[in-house]
Formats: structure tokens, sequence, C-alpha cells
């Protein structure tokens, strides 16, 4: 068995990896097929049952105005991995073509570009996705787009390191000393060779995405769209949990549970990646 | 050394110069004011107030009166709180959120230090396992939820500690453990992989060999080592725990500066979200700088740098 072999056997003998990768495939499912798995509509409406503790019927109780708890938390879902998914294709896409061209120009405009980077780098993400909010609106595209604007500087980082790594490599210079064109080098020689790093950036930015999310849903500085289709993020059935924390407990609890597991679960998937892209870091 | 703490030093103001410019383009080109009601105003009533507030100005001289106003430390009038200015707003409750910050801060070196030591002696055991399964939860968990849950199970069911109240210290311990839990997490993952790292370096075997007790093998040659990469950290953990302080000064109800930001954007109190943001920003830098001033102490190759 070669080495690659070894390690993506025990890849997927570590439980806690295994029982993370079937969560995030549940929730994706969920999400997706929430219309069909609740018998409740997507409101979850169903009167007169405002307030129930979790029972057969509500699995996990009815809020304060008596809507299915486990109908709000499935929508809900598909506003967490929309955001999580959307944003890190954002700052992927932004991150990596920023890193790419300022390691590949090098001289002052690398050293000016990546000052920049620096200097977002250091700044606290909710600060910047709060004050970008107030310009973009708070609704799911808005939000996509500052959150997205704040975590490209990670790609960028890494793509210009790895660029300046790559432009060393033996197979660079072979392949420009046959002539082949800037952008052949970097397409095919270049970011097959940093996809690694990237896609260990990706799986990060997913659950940081979740996060920020649904803490300024909490908060009250989140998605501000009652009659959204997608359906109520999570951090707002927390937000709405919260206020009732004392006497039903229940109705923070659920979503707050839904947070908490899906970052873990993508949490303990960047760690497995990362161990199985760079054995030495173990 | 000085040219490397003059060079940080000026690197640190133009952060805060283009953070400042950044936040006023940003406010600027944000839709709706802070005088928008759901009933318009008379347009002369609303023509008075941005004369007071220089809002009619064209936006070159109002940036000018901006950064001037920083410079002698005036962060001008708040929009919502009509009896107090941003400065006045910000030295009242600054003090309270650094605390809160300090006393995280302390929480979480005082709980990594030694689960990352033990960790990475004990390496592959059960305690080791234990401790990494504990710092994964420790990232992963948002603050909210974890402030929740202790007020939950501390401050209702059993009844030990009080929560929504900052006047004791008794009060402080719950909010201190919420805001400091990612932070000691992290650095007790990060500090066990660099020791364990170390552990196996040639010096290590050096010092056990001429007869070292393993205590000092440990603790002067190992952690040394060891404190670089803790250091690096230590400004982005700085962010973080800015970040993080306005999410548990909400679920605590603690009258911090991150409380008064979240009402600010809400009210869209510019003077305010600015002044706010450059304390940050200052706070941020201020913190960098002394991780600076560290590095070149801890390691002294640093200084060439």
């Amino acid at each position: 068995m070669t080495r690659s072999n070894l390690q993506t056997s025990g890849f997927v003998r570590d439980p806690l990896l295994l029982c993370s990768l079937v969560f995030i495939a549940a929730i994706a499912a969920a999400g997706f097929l929430a219309p069909w798995i609740s018998p409740y509509g997507a409101g979850g409406f169903e009167e007169k049952q405002i307030l129930e503790t979790p029972s057969l019927t509500h699995l996990m109780g009815t809020d304060g105005l008596g809507r299915d708890l486990l109908t709000r938390v499935l929508y809900g879902a598909r506003v967490s991995l929309a955001v999580g998914i959307g944003t890190a294709m954002i700052a992927l896409v932004i991150g990596t073509a920023y890193g790419l061209a300022s390691g590949f120009t090098g001289g002052n405009l690398d050293q000016f570009m990546m000052r920049l980077v620096d200097i977002f780098y250091g700044l606290p993400d909710m600060l910047i996705f709060i004050l970008l909010s107030l310009l973009f609106g708070r609704n799911i595209g808005g939000l996509l787009v500052a959150l997205g604007l704040v975590s490209w500087v990670r790609f960028a980082r890494i793509a210009r390191g790895q660029a300046l790594q790559a432009k060393e490599f033996l197979f660079v210079e072979g392949a420009r000393a046959i002539g082949a064109s800037r952008r052949r080098i970097v397409l095919r020689h270049i970011l097959p060779n940093i996809l690694g790093p990237i896609i260990v950036t990706l799986t990060y930015s997913i659950p940081a995405a979740i996060l920020a999310e649904s803490t300024l849903s909490f908060i009250g500085l989140g998605i501000n769209d009652p009659y959204s289709a997608w359906g109520t993020s999570w951090g707002s059935l927390a937000q709405d949990g919260w206020r009732a924390m004392r006497t039903y407990p229940h109705i923070l609890f659920f979503p707050a549970a839904a947070i908490f597991l899906t970052i873990l679960a993508f949490n303990t998937l960047g760690n497995a990646l990362s161990d199985l892209l760079n054995p030495r870091g173990k | 050394m000085l040219t490397f703490l003059l060079k940080r030093l000026f690197h640190g103001l133009a952060v805060i110069w283009v953070v400042a410019t950044l936040t006023f383009i940003l406010l600027r080109l944000a839709p709706g004011g802070p005088f928008d009601r759901e009933r318009k105003l008379p347009p002369e009533v609303l023509a008075n107030i941005e004369a007071k507030y220089h809002l009619d100005e064209p936006l070159s001289q109002q940036y000018l009166r901006y950064l001037t106003g920083i410079l002698h430390l005036d962060l001008g009038p708040s929009y919502k709180y009509l009896d107090r200015g941003v400065k006045e707003i910000i030295s009242d409750t600054l003090p309270t959120s650094v605390l809160l910050g300090l006393l995280a801060l302390i929480f979480a070196l005082m709980v990594s230090f030694p689960t990352g030591l033990i960790a990475a002696y004990f390496r592959n055991s059960w305690i080791d396992r234990l401790a990494l399964l504990t710092a994964t939860l420790g990232i992963s968990v948002p603050h909210f939820v974890l402030g929740a849950l202790l007020i939950w199970l501390f401050a209702l069911q059993l009844g030990w500690l009080q929560a929504g109240r900052w006047d004791s210290a008794a009060s402080m311990i719950l909010p201190m453990v919420t805001l400091g839990a990612a932070p000691a997490a992290y650095i007790a993952a990060l500090l066990r992989s660099t020791l364990i790292e170390a552990l196996g370096e040639d010096f290590i075997r050096t010092a056990r060999a001429k007869g070292l007790r393993e205590n000092a093998v440990l603790f002067k040659h190992a952690l040394r080592n060891s404190l670089v990469p803790v250091l690096t950290v230590m400004g982005p953990l700085t962010a973080a725990l800015l970040t993080g302080s306005f999410v548990v000064e909400y679920v605590f109800a603690i009258p911090g500066m991150g409380r008064f930001f979240i009402t600010a954007v809400t009210d869209r109190d510019y003077p305010l979200i600015m002044g706010v943001t450059l304390v940050y920003t200052a706070l941020l830098v201020t913190a960098n700088f002394l991780v600076d001033l560290f590095y070149a102490y801890v390691d002294p190759r640093i200084q060439v740098h």
C-alpha cells in the first residue's frame, strides 16, 4: 500500500472525523429536504400550541408563536450553509487571485499589496463585518459580500506565499525555459501545487463564516429579512430563544446546539485535512 | 533595535490612519442617516441639524476636521446621546472592556500553559487526547452559546453565580471564562504542538544527556523555544478578544464599550461608531507593539529583522 493510501485509511478511521462527515452530510440533506421532512409549512405555524416543550409531535417543541422549532431549525440550515459556503467561495476567488497576482508580480507592487493585506488581517473580523453591513444592508446578499470581503485576506496570504515558493520550483523553471506562457504556468503548474493549503483554508473559512453570521444575528445585527424564503438563520432563532431562556430554555438549546455542532464538524474536518496534507505537523 | 521599534511604531500609526480614513469613507457611503425618522423632518429642521454637526460642509473639509479632531483626541459629539460626547462615552466604558479583556487573557494563559505542557509531555496518552478534544470544543463554541450555557447552568440552575451584573469579583467569573475559553483552547493546542516539536530537537537530548533535571529541560530549554510561536498569535488573539468582548458584553449586560458599539450601529450614531473603531484599532496596534517588544526580548535574532 502506498503512503497516501495508508493515510487515507487512517483518515476515515478517526471516529470523530467520521461523525463530523456524517453530520455535515445530514445537515446539508436536512436543509435541502426541509419541506419534505417537516409536516409543517416553511413558517412551521400551528396555532394554539405555543411554547410547548419537546414532545413526539414537536420533537424540538414550539416557539412563542406556536411555530414548530424543528422545522425552523431545518430551514435555518439553508441559511447557515449558504452563508458558510458562499462566503468561502467569494473569499477563495478574490483572495487567491490577489495573492497569486501579488506573489507573481513581485517588487514594490507586491510589497504594497501585502501591506494592505496585513492591515486587514490584523483588524477584528466582527468590527469590519459590522461596518460593512452598514454599507451593504442587512440581507443575505449584503452579508455574503461583507463576510467575503473580510475572509479573503487569509487566502491572499497563503496564495502569495505558495506562489513565491512555486516560482523557485524546478519544474516551473523548466516550463518557462520551454517558453510556456505566464498564464499557462500559473494555471497548469502552480495552481495544482498550491491546492492543498487552499482547500484547508477553505474548510476553515466555512465554520468561521457560519460563526460570524450566527453571532451577528444573535446580537441583532445580522440578516434582517423576516419574509425570506430561505428561512430564519440559526443565530436569529437563538436570539429568540435567548429572550425566553429563563422559562423556556429549549428554544435556545436546539439552534445553539445546531450552530455549535456544525462549526465543530467543519473544524474537525479542517484539522484532519491539514494533518493529511501536512503530515510533518502532526 | 531602535530602528526596528521606530519602524513598528510608524507602521502602527499608518494602520490607525488607514482605518480612520476607510471608516470615514464607509460611513459617508452608507445609505440612511442618524436623523432619518419614519416621519420626515421638515427640510429646515434637517438643515439646521446638519449645520450643527457640520454635515453641510464639503466632504474634504469634514475629513480634515475629523482628522484634526483625532489628533486633539476630540472624537466629536454623539448623534444619539446629547449630554455626552463620544470621548466621554468611551472613557466611561473603555476601562470596563479593558478589565474584561485582561481577565480573559489571564484566564486563558493560566489554563493553557499547564494544559499544553502536560499534553505535550504525555503525548498520545489519554490525558493528551482529552486535552485536544477539549481544545477543539473550546475553539468551536461561539461566545454566545458558551455564555448562555454558563448562565443557564451556574446562574439559573445551580444559583451559584449571578449573571447580568458587573460589580463584584464573583460577577466577573462567567464573562471571564466565556471570553477566555477560545484563546485558552487555541494557545494550549499551539503550545502542545510546538513543545512536541521542541522536545524532539537535538539540544533537548543534549540537555538530558548532560544530566539536567527534567524540570530544567522542560522549562528552561523546551518552553522558552516554544514561546515565540505563542507570541506570534498574541496579536490576532487580542483582535479575537476585542471581537468577542462585544458579544460577551451583550450576553452578560456588561456596561462596556462593545455594548455601546452595538447600540451605536443600530442607531447609526456615526461619530460613536468611528470613535469606538479607532479605539479598538489603537488597542490592537498597542498590543502588537508590545508583542514586538517581547519578541526582541525572547528571541534576540529577531532584532535584525
